[in-house]
């Protein structure tokens, strides 16, 4: 499968790889997919005052995977969270020009951005 | 990019070149139509074909008569069970056959359902084994075939063809193997095992692809076959076309070497696979040979590595050509059927890289292999939350998983 250039380079060169502490009532976690399917996606995000201050991966799965959550964590840094929640599946796609057998790589990366918002959101929210 | 490494020889192999040596004269000058009974070019083609089909035929301990030229192992299995099927349909309807098996073999069986056979697929253990006693208990007195392969394409497991040849002769009933990936690793003998159709392929066996064929027993029993091809009668009405010289010719070459050459290849290749083995399993945590240890091809080693994921890891290395068995590199977004028959769990048999050595690899192809495969699984395990996870002691089992 001849992939574009963009999804080589954040596969080869994955940024933000890494992990928060899950605990940290700033760091929202959402954790997606499944061993079985071939594709698990963690992704967090620290938010102070409504902004996304940093944000981290790790995947476990194909190219198309480990790229698309990647790139969600490049775009998600310095957003706010209302920025955030408006990142769709098709922008990801389209910017790494995902093939259609791999859509499902942009959606798992939509819904991992979902959940660690929702994630940080009902942390701040008990706090306040 | 680095110089690619080829190691996925069960795939495809690159021609010997001296195979392509004895081929070059039948395209350009020695080109006539082996069935041009009334001219030299005509029986110049005649007389190589038929030294050729007598050579492949010997190396498996047939007769001349008894081999077919077709254009693979595909074509072969079709003719094989296809044409038992509707040749022996007065007699039964019933055919055994193996969940293991290959597309070509499966998917022909699944057509004949349509025609009112009734397929059983045996299972096989966690080895990738079939068991003899439920061979022995699916036989029916409709049964008029089984099709047991010979060595795995992908875990390269070695069934017990010879005992299997005996249960099938015992009950009266035809025995076709697949046979493609063991020619030229496994010495055979159609009548010590009982073997009443064959198929097989060049290009597995450093030959030309689009050339293959299929044994057909003529004595004890004499097997009749329905064609599937029809047209001017060649190869005794079983299969019409005009013979592609060229290729038969490369193909007898490629067995000749074969023969040659076999054991010295196979403890080659095997020390060369014994070598990757070792150190990919020592110096990788959480690994998982597939297949049963003691009863592989040579060159075969597929084996899984936890926590990454295959196509991922393929991509790490884009200069070593290999397969996986993970769903992303097939178009069905399945897994290898035939390991999740086996009963691996799926998440190893996303897992697992099928490497294949073969006549043309270099120890220091071995070597540049181990190393990229170490350093990409560690890259990988960098970047996987399931390793993660592992080290921090979490029981992957105990995860609620969004699955999608
Ligand atoms: C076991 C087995 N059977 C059949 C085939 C099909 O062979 P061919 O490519 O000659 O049609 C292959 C190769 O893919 C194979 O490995």
């Amino acid at each position: 499968m001849a992939y574009s250039e963009k999804l080589l380079d954040h596969y080869n060169n994955p940024r933000n790889v890494g992990s928060m502490d899950k605990k940290d009532k700033s760091v929202g976690t959402g954790l997606v997919g499944a061993p079985e399917c071939g594709d698990v996606m963690k992704l967090q995000i620290q938010v102070e005052d409504d902004k996304i201050i940093d944000a981290k991966f790790k995947t476990y799965g194909c190219g198309s995977a480990i790229a698309s959550s990647s790139l969600a964590t490049e775009w998600l840094k310095g957003k706010s969270v209302d920025e955030a929640l408006k990142i769709k599946n098709t922008d990801i796609s389209t910017e790494l020009d995902l093939p259609p057998v791999k859509i499902h790589c942009s959606v798992l990366a939509e819904d991992a951005i979902r959940m660690a918002l929702d994630d940080v959101r009902s942390k701040q929210d008990d706090e306040g | 990019m680095e110089k690619l490494i080829y190691m996925d020889n069960h795939a495809t192999t690159p021609m010997d070149p001296r195979v392509l040596e004895a081929m070059m004269p039948y395209f350009c000058e020695k080109f006539g139509n082996a069935a041009s009974k009334n001219h030299a070019f005509g029986w110049e083609a005649d007389e190589v074909v038929k030294n050729s089909r007598q050579l492949i035929a010997k190396s498996i301990g047939a007769k001349e008569l008894e081999f077919v030229f077709t254009s693979g192992a595909t074509e072969s299995n079709n003719l094989a069970i296809t044409g038992v099927a509707r040749m022996y349909k007065e007699k039964g309807n019933h055919i055994i056959t193996v969940v293991s098996e290959h597309k070509a073999v499966l998917d022909t069986c699944d057509a004949l359902t349509h025609e009112g056979f009734e397929i059983t697929y045996l299972g096989v253990d966690e080895n990738g084994m079939i068991s003899l006693e439920e061979l022995k208990n699916s036989i029916t007195d409709k049964t008029i075939l089984v099709s047991v392969m010979h060595a795995n394409n992908e875990i390269g497991v070695v069934q017990p063809i010879k005992e299997v040849g005996a249960i099938c002769k015992e009950h009266d009933v035809l025995f076709h193997t697949d046979a493609t990936q063991a020619i030229g690793k496994v010495r055979i003998d159609v009548n010590e095992m009982n073997i009443d159709l064959l198929s097989m392929s060049a290009h597995k066996i450093y030959g030309p692809k689009g050339i293959g064929g299929l044994y057909v027993r003529r004595r004890k029993p004499r097997v009749r076959l329905s064609p599937l091809i029809h047209g001017g009668g060649h190869e005794r009405g079983m299969r019409s076309g005009t013979l592609n010289t060229p290729s038969i010719v490369g193909f007898a070459k490629a067995i000749e070497l074969a023969d040659k050459e076999l054991e010295a290849e196979n403890e080659r290749t095997s020390k060369l696979r014994d070598k990757l083995q070792t150190a990919l399993s020592t110096r990788i945590d959480h690994t998982k040979i597939n297949g049963k240890l003691d009863a592989r091809l040579p060159g075969n080693l597929n084996i899984s590595f936890h926590y990454v994921e295959g196509e991922g890891l393929m991509m790490a290395m884009p200069e070593i050509c290999v397969s996986s068995g993970s769903a992303c590199t097939s178009s069905s977004l399945e897994p290898s059927y035939v390991l999740q028959a086996m009963g691996i769990p799926d998440v190893l048999c996303h897992s697992s890289i099928r490497f294949g050595i073969g006549r043309f690899t270099t120890e220091e192809e071995v070597d540049a292999v181990i190393e990229k495969v170490v350093q990409s699984v560690n890259k990988l395990r960098d970047l996987s939350p399931l390793y993660e996870m592992v080290l921090e002691g979490i029981d992957l089992d105990t995860v609620a998983w969004t699955e999608h």
